[in-house]
């Protein structure tokens, strides 16, 4: 035993004395970031990359206010960039300057949650729609109607992504109404759709690439990448866009105002927006990323996957929703205690 | 000490407790059994393969949240139940005394709340320290660590020595055994399960601690339980499974060999 | 035994020093800054808002309708809580009775191989708790072993939908709080003189009474610290539930967490887990008592 500790502690040692030229450390979501991207920028800069996980915006956004963490570069959602900036949590490094910057699609560049892109680089963008087996239930799925009034194939075996924003947004979108309304008759009807759904559900869980893979779940709210993955593991598995209006998000990724390594986290920044680069982070996650000419860099199946590529006719329905301000979201907070008691 | 079998057996009782090693094991053989997996999941059976092992082996993330994780179970353990013993003696065994409910109480603390709870308040009460003091390392983990496993160290050794009067020792000083023979060769010995079983909750509770880490952790500090969470909302790769699987194996081949020695001297 | 004296308050004390400072500074001490932000507003996005409001009590305990603003008790907080005390409840009573008969086995066997026994109950616990809680999940789901296993046998037709119930729930928070129960009731029996019970079965007692006479009294200690150990935290849990009930019923554990998390209202968190604690507290404190009552030391 003493001898694995003394062998522990002395390789613990070794790795940090392996320095490089600097370092950089990176809090990015959870099985988000290829080992393969941090491995070229450690090798292309001599920069050693130290990436630690979170979990959820708000752990992450909690952790960054309160100081001390160490981190020079996040990863927040869309909706999350103004607060952060808001907060003064995030710095101007200067991006429309970067030499890739002209590499950001027109659509990414002068978004509402940060203009010009003077604070974040888009790191992927998704959608938050339905996911179903079709060998259970082949009707039209390009409706909130598979999880919010199940058709009886799917009734009990539906699984909602326990996430409050996404899942309020697209039952507000179902009933005709706008995302942090505080309108309280929709709000009402938004209520009443999802608690007589529920029984109709089977869980309100997270880890859906696995379950659908196993038909363990036959119907999900679930994001595109992650119903992708199940897809290649289920050939059953369609991805559904909700025709009422579904979410669509990106997240960024920001340099801390705090950031210890300044330099290491522009070079990161700007790294990312070279097309080779950012295609690598796509194949890893399976999300389109919003850079010019990285489609050709990318794996055969992403081109022409229909989790990638919205219909056209589709288009419209997507929608970028901000967090809301306190008074809606407490209205959020109140339906999803009374869907959850 | 003679005892007929009779005595020791209550009826059923050899049964049940067979019966609950094979439940304790049942889901970890699975674990085992998926780490060889072929396919990408933890729960889906795609033949046979040894993939997650190299993958493993590869991944220096897993590799560092998993030495990381057991250096701080280790420190936590010790210290822990250095302090819990200590305390475990000044309130058992002498007879009651003012306050004695009120270090009962603070002991047994961190049970009483929910860990979400504990973690923002030490996010909070830590990074002031962090931004003050410029130190970001270890220390503050195997600090929070070591508090909520205290009343897990606390308790087992507590209920050893309750209700063990002070006979022996007084016999011991009777016969001109300085204070400290008489803790090293008689009291030790008497609290030995106690400490042993506390040391062992102490360990496993701080092996699986999620949330107070998650929130306490600085960069680069990830520990095998946070690795993963963070990885809950999108896919748990069945990785994690071939890291705790050879863990399992060195755990099991460690303890085999710690026993056949001590069996030896025996 | 010897009588409280001055010396032994001040030798109490100043063992117990390192282990209060330790707290202090690791769990309890933080915890005051959760006391103060229950008497505060919650910060727009995360955080705190620093103006005094006892708003955050009032939540605990009413509900505003939403819809038409009207004053009533928070029936889903009670819902929630009542649902929480429940499993834990019976989670501590399944531990028991599987613990019990365990740790007693392992007490009982040769000195030599009790470590052994120890080592074997605390193994599968270093596993990491998501892979345990996951591993459980493939042993109840549907396809899993317990259905497949129950189907081959001849015992079900179908498959029971074990997954995503309180059952599933119950399952995984026995097995999780398992080691909580048996280390100390072990701790308690180990001590234990065995000619003790070949007097009372020397003297015709019925095993029964030999069990509850002079089995039971030696083990209480044991078995008021397990039950503790297992009752307080499976309360406050957290990932079980999340996992394996699938999370469509909340326990309190989660509801705090919400309030912390995508809720964003801290205070309420706060003043929520103050109101816990202190129930926790009280039902402690009596619970040690009422158990102790027949004691006579001191």
């Amino acid at each position: 035993m003493k001898r694995l500790c003394t062998t522990t502690l002395a390789a613990m040692a070794l790795a940090g004395a392996a320095h490089a030229e600097g370092e950089l450390n990176i809090y990015n979501w959870g099985n988000y970031t290829n080992p393969d991207l941090i491995k070229k920028f450690e090798e292309t800069y001599d920069i050693k990359v130290t990436i630690t996980d979170y979990d959820s915006n708000t752990t992450a956004l909690a952790k960054v206010e309160a100081g001390g963490h160490g981190f020079d570069i996040v990863v927040p959602s869309h909706s999350y960039i103004p607060i952060y900036v808001e907060k003064g949590l995030l710095m101007k490094p200067g991006i429309p300057e970067m030499e890739n910057y002209g590499n950001i699609s027109d659509q990414w560049r002068n978004v509402d949650w940060d203009p010009n892109r003077e604070y974040s680089v888009p790191w992927q963008w998704g959608t938050t729609g339905v996911a179903v087996n079709t060998s259970v239930y082949s009707g039209d799925i390009n409706t909130s109607a598979i999880w919010l009034e199940p058709p009886a194939e799917l009734v009990g075996k539906v699984n909602v992504v326990p996430e409050m924003q996404d899942v309020m947004n697209l039952a507000l979108f179902y009933v005709g109404g706008e995302p942090c309304t505080t309108d309280r008759e929709v709000l009402k009807k938004a209520r009443d759709v999802l608690v007589a759904a529920k029984p109709n559900w089977m869980s309100m869980d997270y880890g859906m690439t696995e379950k659908l893979s196993n038909s363990d779940v036959m119907a999900s709210v679930n994001w595109n990448g992650s119903t992708f993955r199940a897809r290649i593991n289920n050939p059953d598995v369609a991805y559904g866009y909700p025709k009422e209006g579904y979410p669509v998000w990106m997240d960024s990724a920001a340099i801390l105002s705090d950031a210890q390594n300044v330099d290491n986290a522009k070079l990161f920044l700007n790294f990312i927006m070279d097309p080779e680069n950012a295609a690598l982070i796509s194949a890893f996650a399976r999300y389109a990323n919003g850079i010019d000419g990285s489609e050709a860099f990318m794996p055969e199946d992403m081109k022409t996957a229909p989790e990638i590529v919205v219909p056209e006719e589709l288009k419209a329905a997507g929608k970028f929703t901000g967090a809301c301000p306190a008074e809606a979201q407490e209205f959020y907070t109140a339906i999803w205690t009374e869907l959850q008691k | 000490m003679a005892r007929g079998f009779s005595v020791t057996s209550l009826p059923g009782f050899a049964a049940i407790a067979i019966t609950s090693f094979v439940l304790l094991y049942a889901p970890i053989l699975t674990m085992v059994i998926y780490s060889f997996n072929a396919s990408e999941s933890v729960a889906l059976w795609g033949g046979f393969s040894l993939r997650w092992y190299t993958a493993a082996w590869e991944n220096t993330q897993v590799q560092e949240a998993t030495i990381r994780s057991l250096v701080i179970a280790v420190s936590a353990a010790l210290i822990s139940t250095t302090v819990a013993t200590m305390a475990a003696l000044g309130t058992t065994r002498r007879g009651r005394f003012k306050g004695q409910t009120l270090i009962y109480v603070m002991i047994n603390q961190p049970l009483m709340v929910p860990e979400i709870v504990t973690a923002v308040a030490l996010l909070i009460f830590f990074a002031a320290i962090k931004v003050a003091t410029g130190y970001t390392g270890l220390a503050y983990l195997v600090l929070a660590h070591s508090a909520f496993c205290v009343p897990f160290a606390y308790l087992p050794i507590r209920a050893r020595l309750e209700g063990m009067d002070l006979a022996l020792e007084t016999a011991a000083a009777d016969l001109y055994a300085t204070p400290w023979q008489t803790f090293r060769r008689v009291t030790l010995p008497l609290m030995g399960p106690g400490i042993a079983a506390g040391a062992m909750l102490a360990f496993v509770i701080s092996l699986d601690d999620v949330i107070i880490t998650e929130f306490v952790k600085s960069a680069g500090q990830d520990t095998l339980p946070t690795y993963m969470l963070g990885q809950l909302r999108r896919a748990v790769t069945p990785e994690v499974n071939a890291i705790s699987t050879a863990l399992l194996a060195l755990t099991v081949i460690l303890l085999t060999a710690f026993f056949l020695l001590t069996r030896r001297r025996d | 035994m010897s009588a409280p004296t001055p010396s032994t308050a001040r030798t109490g004390w100043i063992l117990s020093i390192p282990a209060l400072i330790l707290l202090a500074l690791g769990a309890s001490g933080p915890l005051l800054i959760v006391v103060v932000y229950a008497f505060l507003e919650p910060g727009e996005y995360s955080g705190v808002v620093w103006n005094f409001t006892t708003e955050a009590w009032f939540r605990v305990f009413f509900e505003r309708d939403i819809f038409d603003d009207t004053v009533s008790m928070a029936d889903a907080h009670l819902t929630i809580f009542w649902r929480s005390v429940k499993l834990s409840v019976l989670t501590t009573l399944i531990t028991f009775a599987i613990g019990f008969p365990t740790a007693w086995f392992i007490a009982t066997r040769p000195a030599g191989q009790r470590a052994l026994w120890l080592f074997l109950i605390t193994i599968p616990f270093w596993t990491n708790l998501l892979i345990r809680t996951f591993a459980i999940m493939e042993v109840i789901r549907n396809q899993g072993l317990l259905n497949t296993a129950l189907i081959g046998l001849g015992v079900i037709g179908e498959p029971i939908q074990i997954l995503y119930t309180d059952t599933a729930v119950l399952i995984g928070m026995a097995y999780v709080y398992l080691p909580l129960m048996v280390l100390p009731l072990y701790a308690a029996i180990d001590r234990f003189d065995f000619r003790l019970v070949e007097a009372g079965y020397d003297l015709y007692a019925t095993r029964w009474r030999v069990l509850r006479r002079v089995i039971l009294p030696i083990v209480k200690p044991g078995i008021v610290a397990g039950s503790i150990l297992v009752f307080v935290p499976s309360l406050g849990a957290y990932v079980t539930p999340r996992i394996l009930g699938g999370g469509k019923n909340m326990m309190i554990g989660n509801f705090i967490e919400l309030q912390f998390g995508q809720g964003r209202n801290w205070p309420l968190g706060a003043a929520l887990s103050l109101i816990l604690l202190a129930i926790v507290l009280v039902a402690l404190l009596a619970y040690v008592r009422v158990t102790s009552s027949d004691r006579q030391d001191g």
